[in-house]
């Protein structure tokens, strides 16, 4: 089962390794991870989607909690979260296709942040699914080149997780 | 010049001083200088191992016989990489060291220059945590909070990392008083309806039994312990780190539970009704303990959170310091008979099993501890090492007010000697007893040197069985048997002693045991017993 955890560390040299090898050494899975600084800039947000049943979350988060530089850690339910990834496509694209692709940007309501003779290169911001979707569609076109971010996460409704 | 004005390196020596240190066990080299120059005049002692990962041990001995975090010193690339098993060894035992380390000149990290190595990253998965520190301003903050990290919650080792350039710079000695790790709150009080839930369990179990590990030396719980087994009548087991935390001469002492475990602790755990974990991790070696426990009430009291649920499904969890939870245990609680029960482990632990007479020219480990308890005194620290000489002794040992070490969780070979001279540095008005094999000797008797030039009198019985037998036995039971551990080869440990100027005798019969022993325990100085055992020795005996 997937978890997606938030993160708050201190904005330290060092942290994400500290995290990232914490995860290593007890076999858990990390299936993506993002990093950024928040609105103070002493702290960081490390958002990780983990692969593993209960036991190995409630162990995840034990552990996290032990490591002295992270301030607090959260797993929300899936449907309380908000989710974003963002995805950068480049496809191939003849002039010909040119007017395809672009109402493929509408509908999925994509971005068309590059363009030369032959390729375009679409940019989005949604939930995981949709684009995994997004890429099902632009295959066909052949896919130069795909560059995705990890998953952020922020809670719907006004709860937030602040220090 | 503000008079607070100096150099980072005197700035770690005054810190050192300002937290109580007084000895601390060492090995220099080049990146660590400007701190060693220091460090000759300040008054602490510095005790020169004779390896690196020896500072780190004896580190560890001073650290379980004092309560404070035990320091130890080594220089850049291969000296802080000696280090690491014997931080391994205390983050897994939860031992409170601090660590420092030279590091090459800042300007130079990341280019692999002579002797550098990234220790920080080397160390990162067996510490607590650690500092690689840069910028001089901030040394006394670190040391503070290195001391701190290292001594609060489940302690554990701390490193610091000083480049060499950085331990020149200049910085403002201002010890802080107090620390705030903003991200750093360990729970002490226990939950109060969680401490009462395990008080109604007590009330209502009929079998109940506790099970005691090394949490209740580092939150200083003994005679919480104490009052608890005795005003509630409830038998104790111990794990191989729990081992003296209860008086073994107490009624309600039932032993080390486990896979190397005695008969009636092991009987305990399987015909209990309520568990009480106290501090104890529940390793994989306790835990065979526990197999097919079912309907059984297990009650986790640690100050990690992260233990509890790890090992064992606990049904009343409480976190938080031992003795605290204790204390206000023992508000709660009335006083019980379990007289029944009681009778029925005190049954078991009589049963004795005959010793076998031992093969001409061997001596009977067993046989040999029994002499050794008879003439220890009461309050007698004694360090076994790893493998059969660790067993032989868990199980035989009988400690009064004495106290067991060892390193129970990595099962580190060669931490006897060294954890000793830290232990006799700590109490010098205490024996302090090493057992260990020709083995685990082997890996450690360089400090045999340490011994000699800082006068540290402690006694060493090494039982030689020309095999690692512990692994032997494993190999016999798994394996065939021409592949055995055979330690052909090892020289005559009474000679080896005697080369190092300590005194030295060989046993080969047990009716040599009782002079032996006495020769060693009035001679007031170091001394060597080395104590001839049979190849075919097993562990459990």
């Amino acid at each position: 089962m997937k978890h997606t955890i938030s993160i708050l560390v201190e904005n330290h040299a060092g942290v994400l390794a500290r995290v990232a090898g914490l995860f290593a050494r007890r076999a858990y899975n990390i299936d993506s991870l993002a990093v950024g600084v928040t609105a103070d800039e002493n702290v960081s947000r490390i958002t990780i989607v983990a692969d593993g049943d209960d036991y190995t979350l409630e162990q995840i988060l034990k552990q996290l909690n032990k490591l002295i530089d992270v301030i607090k850690v959260r797993a929300v339910n899936e449907n309380e979260l908000l989710t974003r990834e963002l995805v950068l496509v480049k496809v191939n694209c003849t002039p010909a296709q040119r007017s395809e692709l672009i109402s493929i940007a509408k509908i999925t309501e994509a971005k068309i942040s590059d363009i030369s003779v032959n390729s375009i290169t679409l940019e989005l911001s949604d939930y995981s699914a949709k684009i995994k979707n997004f890429e099902e569609l632009l295959r066909p076109y052949g896919i130069k080149e795909i560059v995705r971010t990890g998953t952020i996460a922020i809670q719907r409704g006004s709860a937030s997780l602040t220090i | 010049m503000s008079e607070n004005k100096m150099t980072v390196a005197k700035a770690m020596v005054e810190c050192l001083k300002a937290e109580g240190v007084k000895h601390v066990f060492g090995y220099p080299g080049a990146a660590i200088c400007p701190f060693y120059d220091e460090l000759i005049s300040s008054g602490i002692e510095h005790i020169l191992v004779r390896h690196e990962v020896n500072g780190g041990h004896a580190a560890s001995g001073y650290a379980r016989m004092t309560g404070k975090a035990g320091v130890c010193i080594a220089t850049s690339g291969p000296g802080a990489l000696n280090l690491i098993t014997a931080i391994g060894t205390a983050y897994m035992d939860s031992i409170p060291i601090v660590v420092i380390t030279g590091q090459v000149n800042s300007d130079q990290i990341g280019r692999d220059v002579f002797q550098e190595a990234d220790i920080t990253g080397a160390s990162e998965p067996f510490v607590k945590h650690s500092y690689m520190v840069k910028d001089p301003s901030v040394i006394c903050d670190v040391i503070k909070k290195a001391f701190y990290i290292a001594e609060s919650g489940r302690p554990g080792p701390v490193l610091i990392d000083v480049p060499m350039d950085v331990q020149l710079m200049e910085c403002d000695f201002d010890y802080p008083e107090k620390v705030e790790i903003r991200s750093y709150k360990p729970t002490t009080e226990g939950n109060k309806l969680q401490i009462k839930r395990v008080a109604d369990s007590i009330l209502k179990a009929e079998k109940p039994l506790i099970c005691a590990g090394g949490g209740v030396f580092l939150s200083d719980a003994k005679a919480e312990l104490k009052e608890l087994a005795h005003r509630c009548d409830i038998p104790v087991v111990n794990t191989m780190m729990g081992l003296s935390n209860l008086d073994m001469s107490d009624e309600h002492f039932f032993g080390m539970l486990g896979m190397y475990g005695v008969k009636a602790a092991n009987h305990a755990v399987r015909n209990c009704d309520l568990l009480i974990l106290l501090g104890a991790r529940m390793g994989d070696r306790a835990i065979v303990a526990m197999d097919g426990l079912e309907n059984v009430e297990i009650i986790h009291i640690d100050v990690d959170p992260a233990e509890i649920g790890k090992n064992v499904n606990v049904t009343t969890p409480v976190v938080g310091d031992i003795k605290v939870i204790l204390k206000r245990l023992l508000e709660t609680v009335k006083d019980e008979k379990h007289t029944e029960w009681m009778n029925e482990l005190k049954a078991v632990k009589c049963e004795t099993k005959p010793v076998p007479a031992a093969k001409p020219g061997t001596v009977n480990p067993k046989l040999f501890i029994c002499e050794l308890n008879r003439q220890l005194e009461k309050d007698a620290v004694v360090v076994s090492d790893v493998g059969s000489n660790q067993i032989w002794t868990a199980n035989n040992i009988y400690l009064t007010e004495g106290r067991f070490l060892t390193a129970g969780g990595m099962g580190t070979m060669g931490y006897s000697l060294p954890a000793a001279i830290g232990a006799k540095k700590a109490c010098p008005d205490r024996q302090v007893v090493v057992l260990c094999g020709d083995g685990s000797l082997q890996m450690q008797f360089m400090e045999l040197a340490t011994v000699m030039q800082h006068d540290i009198d402690i006694k060493v019985i090494v039982f030689v069985n020309t095999s690692l037998g512990m692994v032997r036995e494993f190999q016999d039971k798994l394996y065939s048997r021409e592949i055995a551990v055979d330690l052909t080869g090892s020289p005559d440990f009474d000679k080896i002693a005697q080369a190092y100027g300590i005194k030295a005798e060989t046993v080969t019969d047990i009716s040599q045991a009782e002079s032996a022993i006495h020769n060693m325990l009035s001679s007031g100085k170091p001394y060597l017993l080395q104590v001839i055992v049979d190849k075919e020795e097993n562990s459990i005996i």
